[in-house]
């Protein structure tokens, strides 16, 4: 008997099912509601490559059941901007050319994103914590650290206009 | 008759690296694939330029069975030494035959006709001519003859400049660019229920509790000891991926000794033995010698994605999307696996997580392929699950290296010799080295070790021997062909292990001396492109020839040039030492020759730093009775966020024309330069990696 569940995703209602109530969050987003731009790194909720905000929270989504989210609110990477309107986080990560292989961006920047909700001015120390939860394996931490300042600048000099 | 440089070598033909296809566009082939380091927004800069046409008339393939130049792997830091440089002289050639095609036209002198964006200028003004208009008559089917020399320096417009990769958009806006994204008509998910080593008899399968597990329709599919689970709904093939290992047996598992976890072991293991250099130097009365013992662990390539593969055999035909390193070598390797003419397969690369070498890329394209072949129509996608990956991807092998020198009046070594025992460095698929093909009935019987030979860049010898002026040098190389878990390559290959070794090693013998350890080096380099790296490095660190050791706080240098034929590379490193090391500063000089994307060079350095820095502090894969039991993030763990330092890298300008590969040359390098700050702040000397906190309270209480 399948299950349904309403919730909404960067910004727009979805309502899925799923036969298997074990489904995770990150499944229905990849597979259900072909938003690929959360990645599949670990499955054990130690990597973040599939990190989403859940009520403006940074969650991994990995092994998170769908029916946790229910009448939740999910964004995920795509919810931060496009090409034609990038966020500034994406702008500045695109600047500093902050990725090689560019499989962990996805999470990094939403957990940059949930960062910078709550600290605008977050120093570089503070921006490595944060981002611990994220890893990296091809070393582009400090390009993606710049980034994050970098981006925080801009928001910062965006919200004094 | 010359050989023609690069790839060009084996891959003579032109028209397999550039084409006309329709008016405006420009195709261009490459067989090296992206696999994060930048490389097909390098190709696309060559090829702009030495064509002058707009990047954006050029569509790239690369990695495609029948289409695309077979270049061997991608690996080795030779993607642009080999493969660009290949596809400069190339495009020369096809730019030049045009001309010379337009001339006859125009009826005009060659010297006189240039070319902007594709269409053929005379002094200057345009013809009415371009490439598009002249191709009927230019038959690229012809063979490169490498006669026509690619631009100077001064003439480049696109090479040299540190164009954005083109490749970063689709992973900052979170598209599907990456093999895993793929979603197929039809597609089928499947994991693959492995065998836990070569020879392992698959005894029984309890199917009914498997599916249980799976919470949802499964296929279990069969064939000799290879055991995949099959459905539509990915959570419970995956679910009953993970319970299915509870719910089979095997016969004829043979026991890992967990005393393999360590370098040292190698020692007791039989070994296939040569000496290659200098022969041996006989003793002189009264001639001092010193010798030291280094080591390191066996490392996993942990990626962050684990390895995925889809095929799909339909009409006698099998196409298989893989992110492999080498895709006609795969598909060689499938071939036999599986019994089909490889005219019948096309291998398609697709970008995944970066790889630093053979993780299990080709292994999950193999179980992809086995499954498919049979549940023929519909693709099959294998997703390696996390724990699989760090279990049973090849890692790179443990390594020994003791050296011994015996030294001048001065301190200075007169005669060098490395000792090194190591497993295999390469085993990249072939006969016998995919997982699946040795589940199958009559499997491949085990391939016999064999390291890359010494003119390649060895394997285990990699960088064994140090590039300083000494008058005798030798390597003594112990190849252990029986370890306890598969091993392959990881980037840089013994490179990492030897520099460390080497570097060290120079730094005992400055100490012993009295000498700075940068004024050390430099008195015995006189390759002034060594000689500029190191001291380049030094400036960029305001190194201190005099900072007191033992104060918890140290600096290091390292210096390699990768092979000793690529890239040169010096590392500094500062940081702190009380029970575990902190990182605070690593600078790198480094001369690549010829840059064609100064920023992608840059980021290849100093991503080869902080991995190597990983490497260093953290890694070890673990080993116990049933093999690697490291299987996740846990229990080998990377270097994070708040523990990487600050990195800042020059590029040293050239004036060479050849680009020299940087993706490696950096690891050797850090890991020495860590070793050497660890012991310059602790006063005391660590030799075995990782520096593991044990290792550090070891130290200090033996001081």
């Amino acid at each position: 008997m399948p299950s349904q569940f309403d919730f909404t995703v960067n910004g727009r209602p979805v309502s899925v099912s799923v036969d298997n109530d074990d489904t995770p969050l990150l499944h229905v987003l990849r597979s259900i509601l072909k938003l690929v731009g959360t990645r599949f790194g670990c499955g054990l909720e130690q990597c973040g490559c599939c990190m989403v905000l859940i009520d403006g929270e940074p969650v991994k989504s990995c092994a998170k059941p769908v029916w946790t989210v229910a009448s939740k609110s999910v964004m995920t990477v795509e919810g931060l901007g496009t090409p034609d309107k990038p966020h500034p986080l994406q702008q500045a990560f695109l600047d500093e050319q902050a990725g090689q292989c560019g499989y962990c961006l996805s999470g990094i920047l939403v957990s940059a994103k949930a960062l910078l909700d709550r600290n605008p001015s977050p120093s570089r120390r503070e921006i490595g914590q944060a981002l611990d939860d994220n890893l990296c394996r091809c070393g582009s931490h400090n390009r993606i650290l710049r980034a994050v300042e970098k981006a925080a600048a801009q928001m910062r000099e965006g919200a004094g206009r | 008759m010359t050989t023609l440089p690069g790839s060009l070598a084996d891959n003579p033909r032109l028209d397999r690296w550039v084409s006309f296809p329709n008016p405006g566009e420009v195709g261009i082939a490459t067989g090296k694939v992206e696999i994060g380091q930048g490389v097909l927004t390098a190709m696309l800069q060559i090829a702009a330029d030495e064509l002058d046409v707009a990047p954006a008339r050029i569509t790239l393939r690369s990695g495609e069975t029948g289409t695309t130049p077979n270049e061997g792997f991608t690996s080795g830091s030779r993607s642009i030494q080999a493969g660009g440089v290949a596809l400069r002289y190339a495009c020369a050639e096809v730019r030049a035959l045009h001309l010379r095609e337009a001339a006859r036209v125009l009826g005009c002198d060659a010297d006189n006709l240039t070319v902007r964006d594709g269409a053929i200028l005379r002094d200057g003004t345009p013809t009415g001519q371009d490439y598009w208009s002249l191709a009927a008559s230019v038959d690229l089917a012809r063979e490169a003859t490498a006669s026509v020399s690619p631009k100077q320096s001064s003439a480049h417009t696109l090479i040299g400049q540190s164009t954005p990769r083109v490749d970063l958009p689709a992973k900052v806006f979170g598209e599907a660019i990456f093999i895993h994204d793929m979603a197929l008509d039809g597609m089928r998910h499947a994991r693959a229920v492995r065998q836990p080593r070569r020879g392992a008899v698959l005894e029984s399968v309890d199917e009914a509790a498997i599916r249980r597990a799976a919470k949802g329709p499964v296929d279990i599919v069969r064939h000799g000891n290879f055991l995949a689970i099959v459905g539509d709904d990915e959570t419970s093939v995956e679910a009953a991926a993970a319970a299915a290992p509870n719910h089979v047996t095997w016969a004829g598992v043979e026991p890992r000794s967990p005393l393999a976890q360590e370098a040292n072991w190698l020692l007791q293991q039989p070994s296939v033995d040569r000496t290659v250099g200098a022969a041996e130097a006989a003793p002189v009365r009264g001639q001092a010698r010193y010798e030291q013992t280094y080591s390191r662990a066996h490392l996993a390539h942990a990626s962050i994605a684990p390895s995925c593969g889809i095929a799909q055999y339909k009409d006698g035909h099998l196409t298989v999307w893989t992110h492999a390193q080498g895709v006609y070598q795969l598909r060689a390797a499938l071939a036999k696996q599986v019994g089909l003419d490889p005219a019948t397969i096309t291998v398609l690369h697709v970008q995944g997580a970066g790889c630093y070498g053979h993780n299990g890329a080709d292994d999950a394209a193999a179980d992809a392929a086995v499954i498919a072949l049979q549940m023929p129509g519909r693709p099959i996608r294998v997703r390696w699950r996390r724990e699989e990956e760090f279990g049973f991807e090849p890692v790179s092998p443990a390594m020994v290296v003791k050296v011994g020198a015996l030294l001048d009046d001065a301190g200075r070594p007169a005669d060098w010799t490395a000792e090194i025992w190591s497993g295999c460095h390469v085993s990249r698929p072939g006969a016998g080295n995919l997982l699946a093909a040795e589940a199958l009935p009559n499997p491949p019987p085990k391939p016999v070790p064999a390291d890359p030979p010494d003119s390649g860049g060895g394997g285990a010898t990699r960088n064994g021997t140090p590039l300083y002026d000494i008058a005798a040098k030798r390597i003594i190389h112990h190849l252990v062909p029986e370890t306890p878990v598969r091993t392959s390559s990881l980037r840089g290959l013994g490179a990492m292990p030897n520099v460390f070794a080497i570097e060290s090693f120079i730094d005992e013998l400055a100490e012993r001396a009295g000498e700075d350890p940068v004024a050390y080096r430099l008195a015995m380099q006189s390759d002034q492109r060594a000689r500029a790296v190191i001291t380049r490095t030094a400036e960029m660190a305001a190194w201190n020839p005099s900072a007191a050791r033992g104060t918890g706080r140290g600096r290091g240098i390292g210096f390699a040039r990768y092979k000793n034929t690529a890239a040169y590379a010096a590392v500094v490193v500062e940081l702190e030492v009380d029970e575990e090391i902190r990182l605070l500063n690593m600078w790198c000089a480094a001369d690549a020759g010829l840059v064609i994307n100064p920023d992608g060079v840059i980021n290849q350095l100093e991503g080869g730093m902080i991995q190597s820095a990983s490497w260093v502090l953290k890694e070890q894969v673990r080993i116990d009775t049933d093999g690697i039991s490291s299987l996740d993030w846990e229990s080998y763990p990377v270097l994070r966020f708040s523990e990487v330092p600050e990195t800042k890298v020059e590029l040293i300008a050239s004036d060479s024309d050849m680009p020299l590969g940087v993706g490696e040359a950096t690891a050797g390098p850090t890991a020495a330069a860590i070793g050497n700050a660890v012991s310059h702040a602790l006063g005391a000397r660590i030799r075995d990696l990782p520096l593991t906190r044990e290792r550090i309270m070891r130290t200090l209480l033996a001081t």
